[in-house]
This record gives structure tokens, C-alpha cells and sequence, in this order.
């Protein structure tokens, strides 16, 4: 054991530090430059509507996330309860994910179609209503806030900077798409050849505008619903191997 | 550097260090300490070799055992099935029907269909399934939408009311708003007002929403509001009013109805929860014979 070159020369103790703690970097990085993913991609898997998408960022800008997890484990106990666990490709059109760690609330990574929409909006206005020993508070509020839309299309071509497969018609169309899937009229072949499987139809149960309810409702149906795990490839996609 | 001396205060050896003449004792780690960190390490080089982990650059080493969580779950829920594997099996094989001939089925299905009622059905019908005045209705009564017999019940479980599903139930009814002058909504209104009362079997013929009513709602509410399963159209001539009673709740229905949408629960559940679920709901006091 003998240790005094090493703690007689700084240089020599930084030296072989900086090889020890790189040889874990190295482990960890450099199989990642080598590979193309590490997601392995899944039938059905789009990427979110621009209603779908703004309903997110109230879910992100609320803080569901605090209470509620988007994560089901791979438990027998969790598959019980809320479905097929989660599979990285159901959250990689996510910027940020919402997987969420903590479950103050129900995880609600497949909360997609459990409920009407008539449902989620009594329970969003007035949780107690529908669950009476529910300790959400409600959240009313949304169904008065007219959805901000603006910035809709930076907001989209933002999302696709970090990798998000909007394209220029997309983006183009986000407008006509939000509204055609808001009211369930209007464009909405175009909308669902766009994204498949998206939920139309008028969300708060007040059709003469558009409110941030819609698009929060609209976000809570779709959650979980695009994988089709009836399929025998989907629930192979796991990056297990 | 100085030699390894005996201390005579502290009855220890020094390491030899000595700075400025100060000395340091030799005082090493406990060998317990070290051996049980030398096996530490063995046992993480034993576990990263059984246990998928290391990276390459090509793909991740799957682990010796061949281990995933994935795995480990299918296996725990093939065991849970093999545990229950005497009902389940014959919840798969028999209709709902003849589950509920069978006492011992019987039982599991209602045991089982209880737990998932309040896991999947709760929120909506209420944890004792009586259901929410002004949304979703109660399940304990002998008033059914779409019918109450057990094969009904079922179907409206598996495939849902008013969904995507291509064996949903299905109907629609229209906004009066659009067809009847508010003066022919608010008299129609009374006239349904008055379906529940016996006493006024006779007397309601007179009113001015009679002639609307035959006219308008008799095709699937009935003549004389009884109702018509086959279109979820509920029957008027009680006292269950699944949006409000009095005339001026039967009036907003009218202009501008709300209707139920129920999801489909064979995707989501699978068919043999759907069968407890609906031999579960059948039992609760209203299922119909």
C-alpha cells in the first residue's frame, strides 16, 4: 500500500482520478453515439394533434404531473389496475415526458377513453362530484380560459427542432386541425389522415368556443390509446435485448 | 520519511508520515470491513453477469438468466390465472347466462365483478352503483336504458353506448330547438311532466303538447312514454329523471338533449371480466329475469 507518489504529486492524483471516473462515462456514453435510437419505434405511435398538444402544456403548466404519474411499471399489480405498462415509445413524442413520480392521484398513462368526455368534465370542475374521497382540486376554471392558440405553429415547429415528425403541412394546417377536431366539423378527414385514431368532437359540452377544457380533455383521451397492444408486436417492443 | 515507531500514549504503531513532526497513527480499517467489501465486489460482478445491464455498442448483454421484467410479469400472471384456473376457465367457456346457474360461478364472478366495478365503473355509477343524479344512471333500479336481462347488461358493458366501437349502442336524439317553436317545447314539456302521474291518465289528453308529443316523441318514446329499449329512448312515465325532473328540465332535454356516452370495456378488460362485471351488475337488485 503504498500511497505517498500518489499523494506527493497533485498531477498524478488527478490524473489517475480523471481515468477511474471516465472508464463510468465511457460505459455509459459511447454505446449511445453508436446507436441509432434507443426507442424502438411501434405501430401507431404519432406524434400528438395541435389540440392534443396545447391540452399537454395545461397538464404540464397545472402540474398534473406532481400528483399523477404517466408510468405503468411492469407489476402485476399495476397491469391490474391500469392496463398494459408503459413502453418507451408511447412517450417519445414527449417534450418533456410527464412520467411523473409520485401518485398522490391514479396513474393516467392509459386514461385515454376509460371516461366520457362528459365525465372528465364533471370531475374536472368538481372532482367530489363524481369521486366523492377525491382530494383534487378542481379545476374549473379551464372551462372559462379560451384556449391561447397564437403561437401554435412556432410552437409546433419548436417541437420538431428536438425531433418531433411535424411536417411543413402539419404545421401549416394546425390551425384548421385544432379547430376541426375542437367542433368535430369542418376538416376533419384531413385531421385524422393527419393523425389517426384522434378523438373529435366538442369536448366541454359548450361548441360556441374553443377553451382550454377542450384541449385538456382532449389530451386526457388520447393518453394511452395509440398503441395497440392487442398486437403481438407492440408489447415485444421493448429494449430489453 | 520517518520509521514505522511505537506510540507509548496510544499503544499503536504510526504510519511513518510525519509532517512538521506531527505523526499519523496506523489505525487501518477493521478486516471484517475489508473482507465484506471485497465480496461486495464479487457479488456486483456476479449480478452484472447474470443480469442484463452492460451496454456495447450494438446492443445491451441480455444477462446470463436471460432475465426481463417483462418476463418476471407474465410468469406472475400466469401464475395468478393457474390459481384461479378452475373458474376462469369456465367463466371463459360459458355465457353469461349460465354463469349465473352456477352457484360456485356465480359467486366468483360477483366477487371478482366487484372488484373491478369499483375499479372501472365506480367513478362514473357511483361506488354503490346508484349512479349520479344528472349524468350516469343508477344500476340498482329496475329502470333500464337499454335493457336489464343479462344478456343486455353485457352487451352494454362489452361494447359501450355511443363510441367508437363498431357494436356500440347506438341512437340520437334530435334538438327539438331546430323543429319546434319554443311555445310547442315548453307545451310538450308539461304534457311529459304529467306521464307519471296516474291520476292524470284522462286529463292530459286535453293539453295542447298531447298532439306534439303523439307527433314527435311517441316513435321511440312510446305512446305513452313507456320507452323503447331497442333505442335507449328511457321511459318517461316514472319517476326517474336521469337530467332533471320538472317541466323546465324535461324542456331544456327537449331543445337541446344530453346524452350518455358509455366507453367499450371487452377492449379494455378483456371478455371474461366483462362477464363478471355484468354478472356483478345483474345481481345488484334490478336485473330482470
Amino acid at each position: 500500500m503504498n500511497h505517498s507518489l500518489i499523494e506527493k504529486s497533485a498531477a498524478l492524483l488527478f490524473m489517475l482520478t480523471f481515468i477511474v471516473i471516465s472508464i463510468g462515462g465511457l460505459v455509459q456514453i459511447v454505446p449511445l453515439f453508436k446507436i441509432d435510437t434507443t426507442v424502438t419505434k411501434v405501430e401507431g405511435m404519432r406524434p400528438y394533434t395541435p389540440l392534443e398538444q396545447l391540452g399537454r402544456n395545461i397538464y404540464t403548466r397545472e402540474g398534473c404531473y406532481t400528483c399523477h404519474s404517466q408510468m405503468i411499471r411492469p407489476f402485476r399489480d399495476e397491469v391490474e389496475r391500469y392496463g398494459h405498462y408503459s413502453i418507451p415509445a408511447e412517450s417519445m413524442y414527449d417534450h418533456p415526458f410527464l412520467w411523473g413520480s409520485k401518485r398522490t392521484g391514479p396513474d393516467l398513462a392509459r386514461v385515454g377513453g376509460k371516461y366520457s368526455n362528459a365525465w372528465q368534465l364533471a370531475h374536472l370542475i368538481h372532482p367530489q362530484s363524481v369521486v366523492p374521497v377525491s382530494i383534487m382540486p378542481s379545476y374549473a376554471f379551464l372551462k372559462d380560459k379560451p384556449l391561447y392558440v397564437d403561437d401554435l405553429n412556432l410552437h409546433m415547429s419548436a417541437l420538431k427542432t428536438v425531433g418531433v415528425p411535424y411536417d411543413d403541412e402539419m404545421i401549416a394546417s394546425a390551425h384548421a386541425d385544432l379547430e376541426a377536431q375542437a367542433t368535430g366539423q369542418g376538416a376533419t378527414e384531413a385531421l385524422l389522415k393527419r393523425y389517426p385514431k384522434a378523438k373529435l368532437g366538442d369536448f366541454d359540452g359548450d361548441p360556441s368556443r374553443i377553451t382550454e377544457m377542450d384541449a385538456l380533455i382532449a389530451y386526457l383521451q388520447v393518453l394511452g390509446t395509440l398503441v395497440d397492444f392487442s398486437e403481438p408486436d407492440a408489447s415485444s417492443a421493448t429494449p430489453s435485448k | 520519511m520517518a520509521e514505522h515507531r511505537y506510540d507509548p500514549v496510544t499503544g499503536q504503531y504510526t504510519t511513518g508520515h510525519s509532517w512538521d513532526g506531527i505523526e499519523e497513527l496506523y489505525t487501518p480499517l477493521p478486516r471484517w470491513w475489508v473482507i465484506t467489501l471485497v465480496i461486495s465486489f464479487i457479488i456486483a460482478i456476479i449480478y452484472a453477469a447474470l443480469y442484463p445491464g452492460w451496454p456495447t455498442t450494438r446492443f445491451a448483454f441480455a444477462g446470463l438468466l436471460g432475465w426481463t421484467s417483462a418476463g418476471q410479469l407474465a410468469e406472475e400472471q400466469a401464475e395468478a390465472r393457474s390459481e384461479q384456473a378452475h373458474w376462469r376457465n369456465q367463466i371463459a367457456a360459458k355465457s353469461v347466462s349460465e354463469i349465473e346457474q352456477s352457484d360456485e360461478l356465480r359467486t366468483f364472478a360477483i366477487t371478482g365483478g366487484r372488484a373491478l366495478f369499483n375499479q372501472n365503473c365506480a367513478a362514473c355509477h357511483g361506488s354503490g352503483a346508484g349512479g349520479q343524479q344528472g349524468q350516469f344512471p343508477s344500476l340498482i333500479d329496475d329502470d333500464w336504458l337499454w335493457g336489464g336481462k343479462i344478456d343486455d347488461v353485457y352487451q352494454t358493458i362489452a361494447h359501450g353506448i355511443r363510441n367508437e366501437d363498431p357494436e356500440s349502442r347506438q341512437s340520437e336524439m334530435p334538438a327539438f330547438a331546430e323543429m319546434l317553436s319554443p311555445e310547442e317545447i315548453a307545451a310538450v314539456a308539461e304534457y311529459v311532466a304529467t306521464l307519471s302521474d296516474a291520476s292524470k291518465a284522462d286529463s292530459r289528453k286535453a293539453l295542447p303538447g298531447a298532439e306534439v308529443f303523439a307527433n314527435n316523441c311517441a316513435g321511440c318514446h312510446g305512446e305513452n312514454g313507456e320507452g323503447m329499449r331497442e333505442m335507449g329512448a328511457p321511459r318517461l312515465a316514472d319517476q326517474i329523471w336521469l337530467y332533471g325532473d320538472g317541466k323546465d328540465a324535461v324542456a331544456r332535454q327537449v331543445a337541446h338533449p344530453r346524452m350518455g356516452m358509455m366507453p367499450a370495456w371487452k377492449p379494455r378488460l378483456g371478455d371474461d371480466a366483462v362477464k363478471m362485471l355484468a354478472v356483478y351488475v345483474h345481481s345488484l337488485g334490478g336485473g330482470e329475469k
